[in-house]
C-alpha cells in the first residue's frame, strides 16, 4: 500500500545478561521485544498498550533509532532505518521524531527553550537557514500554544503541561511525518492531560502527522487512536481498529486488561465483568514456553505450553489475535 | 483517653495547614471539613498540589514541622481531638486506631530489614510480643493479604517482591493492629491496571471484613467511581464539593468537578475532543482572592473575584458545594 509511512518487520531486541567481571560470558537475555510487526499509515494514530515490562518503550526507542534492534527491519519511505549509516541515516531520522514521557527529565535544565527547540536545526543545518532559525522557533512556540516571547526562558520556569508542549515543539521542528509519543501525558494531571491530548490531535490534523502513541492508560489510547496493538511480554497479542479492540476484544489478555480499567461512572458498578488475573507478569528473561500468557490465562489448555499461537485472523476473531481460543466476550452490559 | 463511641469515627473540622518556606508561606490546606463513618469509603479527589496528601498527613500527625504548621482546626477521632494530644498518646493512636498506606511501597518500606521483621515490629512495639510470636503474626498477615507461600517469604526483603506484592506487604503492616480507620494515599497509582484491580479488590474485602473506615486519596476518577461511597473534591486546599458518589457523577454541583469529569477520556466510548480546563492550578503561595477556581472557571463573575470565597452551601442532606452559582452548574 502506498500510504504506509512506516513498516516494521520481525523487530527483536534482546538485552544480554552477563556473568563474571573479567571474562564476561553471556548468561541469557532479556527478551524485551521478541518479534513485532507493525504498519503505520499516513495521518493515522497507532496506539500501543501494555503493562510495564511488555516492551512498548523499547519498541519506541528502536523505531526512532535510539536503540539498535537485535534483528528485524524498519522501513520508512523505502529506506531500512536499521541498515542506514552516516549522513543517510541522519537525513532519514528527520522524518521520525519522539515525544518523551517525563517533561522534567527530557529537557536540559541549562538550555533555554529557544536552544532546546532550535537544537534540531543545529544538527540538521540545511533544514532552516541560520538567519531564519529564531523565527522558526518562535513559530513553533506559537503552534504549540506557548508565548513566543518566552524563547529565552529556562525549562524550570514552565509547568509540567507547558514543558510537554516544549517537547512537542522540539519534535515538530524538522517537520517529520511520524512522531512517536512514549507516554506523553502520563506524568500530567487530568486537567492538563486534556490540553495536551487536544493539542496533539490538532497538530495531527494541521500537519497530516502519523502518530505511534504508547501509553498504559487505556482510556487515553482509545480516545486518540485509530488502530491499536496490545503487547504482552515483548509480543503483539492482538491488533485491530479501536472498535475491534475495545468493543470486541478476542484475546484473553486484552479482555482482562480492559475489564480491569475502572470506568468513571458509578452506575456501572456491578454491571461490568471483572476478570482479575492471578499473579504477576513473568520475567522477560525467561518467558513461558508456547503462549506467553498461558501462566495467567483462565482459558489455557495443555496444548498452549507447546504451540505458540501466531497473530492472525481466526474463525472467531475477525481481527488478528494471538490465541488458539480467541473469541469475543461481552465485557459490559450497557444501559 | 476517653473515646466517645457515639461520636463520629473520624471528623476533620476547619483544618488549616501552612508551610513556612524561604519563598513565602504556602497555604496547602485552607479550612477542610471531612467526616468518615465506620465501613464507609471516602474518596478525597484532586490534582497535584490540591492539599489532599497534606490533609492525610496532618490527620496522621506525620507532617514535618517545621516547615509544616497546622494553624487551626480539629481532628476528632471518636470525639477526641488528636491535635491536642501529647506525642506519646498520639503515637499509640497511629497504627492502633488509624493506619496509613502510601503510594510508593518501595520507599515506604525499610530496605535493610526483612518484611517479616518490619511487620513484626508493630507487635513487638505496640503489643510487647516476643520475636517468635511477632514472626508468627507476620506470616498470618502476609497470608491474609494473599501473598503466596507466606511462610517462606516472611524473611525476604522488600526488593525481592514485585510492585503489587510490596503494596500487599504495606497493607499487611497497616492492618496489623486492627485499626478502624485506614488512610490510603494513592495506593495504586504506581501499579499496572491488572495489579491495581487486585489491590483495590483486596482493600475492599478487608474493609468489609473489619467494617473499617477507608479514606482513599486519589486523582483517578475511575477508581473513585468503582469503590467510593462519598467524595470530597479538593482544589487549592479547600473541599469544593462533597457528595455521595452517584450524585456527583450524575450531576456535579461545582464547576471544577464538572470540568474535571468532562476532561477525562473514557474507556467505554470514544468521544470527540476533550473539554479543557484552561490555565493552571494556582501556586499555593499565591492563591487568588475570592473563589480560588475563578481564573479557570466558565461561570465566574465579579462576585467570585472578591473575598470572602464562596461558603459551603448545603444543597441536599449529604451534599455540599462551595460555589456562588450552584443552581446554574446543576442546570436548575
Amino acid at each position: 500500500m502506498s500510504d504506509v509511512v512506516l513498516e516494521a518487520r520481525g523487530l527483536v531486541k534482546h538485552f544480554p545478561i552477563t556473568k563474571g567481571v573479567v571474562f564476561r560470558t553471556k548468561a541469557g537475555a532479556v527478551r524485551a521485544v521478541d518479534g513485532v510487526d507493525l504498519q503505520l499509515r499516513r495521518g493515522e494514530t497507532l496506539g500501543i498498550v501494555g503493562e510495564s515490562g511488555c516492551g512498548k518503550s523499547t519498541l519506541a526507542k528502536m523505531l526512532v533509532g535510539l536503540e539498535k534492534p537485535t534483528s528485524g527491519e524498519i522501513q520508512v519511505r523505502g529506506d531500512d532505518m536499521v541498515r542506514l549509516r552516516g549522513p543517510a541515516l541522519r537525513h532519514a531520522r528527520r522524518n521520525i521524531q519522539m515525544v518523551m514521557q517525563d517533561p522534567y527529565a527530557s529537557l536540559n535544565p541549562r538550555m533555554t527553550v529557544g536552544d532546546i527547540i532550535g537544537e534540531p536545526f543545529a544538527i540538521h543545518p540545511d533544514a532552516v537557514p541560520r538567519q531564519g532559525r529564531e523565527r522558526a522557533v518562535r513559530d513553533l512556540l506559537d503552534v504549540v500554544g506557548l508565548n513566543p516571547d518566552h524563547i529565552n526562558r529556562y525549562p524550570h520556569q514552565f509547568s509540567g503541561g507547558q514543558r510537554q508542549r516544549i517537547g512537542i515543539a522540539r519534535a515538530l521542528a524538522l517537520r517529520p511525518e511520524i512522531i512517536v509519543c512514549d507516554e506523553p501525558v502520563s506524568a500530567l494531571d487530568v486537567s492538563i492531560q486534556a490540553q495536551v491530548i487536544n493539542l496533539l490531535e490538532r497538530l495531527q490534523r494541521d500537519f497530516g502527522l502519523s502518530y505511534i502513541f504508547i501509553a498504559h492508560d487505556l482510556s487515553v489510547v482509545r480516545h486518540i487512536s485509530d488502530r491499536i496493538a496490545v503487547m504482552y511480554l515483548g509480543k503483539v497479542v492482538e491488533t485491530g481498529s479501536h472498535v475491534a479492540i475495545y468493543d470486541q476484544p478476542t484475546h484473553p489478555y486484552t479482555q482482562a486488561l480492559l475489564s480491569a480499567v475502572p470506568v468513571p461512572d458509578p452506575r456501572l458498578r456491578g454491571h461490568r465483568r471483572h476478570i482479575v488475573l492471578e499473579g504477576d507478569v513473568p520475567s522477560p528473561a525467561d518467558p513461558p514456553s508456547g503462549c506467553r500468557f498461558r501462566t495467567r490465562c483462565w482459558k489455557a489448555q495443555p496444548g498452549c505450553a507447546q504451540h505458540e499461537p501466531t497473530l492472525e485472523v481466526r474463525q472467531r476473531s475477525p481481527h488478528p489475535s494471538a490465541c488458539h481460543y480467541a473469541e469475543t466476550l461481552d465485557l459490559a452490559r450497557r444501559y | 483517653m476517653n473515646f466517645d463511641p457515639q461520636a463520629p469515627l473520624l471528623q476533620v473540622n476547619d483544618m488549616h495547614v501552612e508551610f513556612r518556606t524561604r519563598d513565602g508561606v504556602a497555604r496547602a490546606v485552607n479550612g477542610v471539613n471531612l467526616i468518615l463513618r465506620p465501613g464507609e469509603t471516602l474518596a478525597v479527589l484532586g490534582e497535584s498540589g490540591c492539599g489532599k496528601s497534606v490533609t492525610a498527613q496532618a490527620i496522621m500527625g506525620i507532617l514535618d514541622s517545621p516547615p509544616a504548621h497546622v494553624t487551626k482546626g480539629e481532628v476528632l477521632y471518636r470525639g477526641v481531638d488528636l491535635l491536642r494530644l501529647p506525642e506519646d498518646e498520639r503515637r499509640s493512636i497511629r497504627a492502633n486506631r488509624i493506619a496509613m498506606i502510601f503510594q510508593d511501597a518501595l520507599s515506604a518500606l525499610n530496605p535493610v530489614y526483612s518484611v517479616g521483621f518490619q511487620i513484626g515490629e508493630l507487635f513487638r512495639t505496640h503489643r510487647g510480643a516476643s520475636r517468635q510470636e511477632a514472626k508468627r503474626r507476620a506470616v498470618e498477615l502476609l497470608d491474609q493479604v494473599r501473598i503466596p507461600a507466606a511462610k517462606s517469604r516472611v524473611d525476604d526483603y522488600p526488593h525481592q517482591f514485585s510492585g503489587g506484592m510490596r503494596q500487599r506487604v504495606m497493607i499487611a503492616m497497616a492492618l496489623a493492629l486492627d485499626p478502624d480507620v485506614l488512610i490510603a494515599d494513592e495506593p495504586t497509582t504506581a501499579l499496572d491496571v491488572t495489579v491495581q484491580a487486585q489491590i483495590m479488590g483486596l482493600l475492599a474485602e478487608l474493609q468489609r471484613e473489619r467494617t473499617m473506615g477507608l479514606m482513599l486519596i486519589t486523582h483517578d476518577m475511575g477508581v473513585v467511581a468503582d469503590v467510593a461511597d462519598t467524595i470530597a473534591v479538593m482544589y487549592a486546599g479547600r473541599v469544593v464539593e462533597y457528595a455521595p458518589v452517584y450524585d456527583i457523577y450524575a450531576r456535579p454541583a461545582h464547576p471544577y468537578t464538572k470540568a474535571l469529569l468532562e476532561s477525562i477520556p473514557r474507556l467505554d466510548f470514544k468521544g470527540r475532543g476533550l473539554n479543557v480546563i484552561g490555565g493552571l492550578p494556582p501556586a499555593l503561595t499565591d492563591i487568588p482572592r475570592g473563589c480560588p477556581f475563578h481564573p479557570r472557571c466558565a461561570y465566574a463573575r465579579d462576585v467570585c473575584r472578591q473575598d470572602p470565597p464562596p461558603p459551603a452551601y448545603q444543597i441536599a442532606s449529604q451534599r455540599i458545594a462551595s460555589c456562588h452559582f450552584i443552581r446554574e452548574v446543576l442546570g436548575v
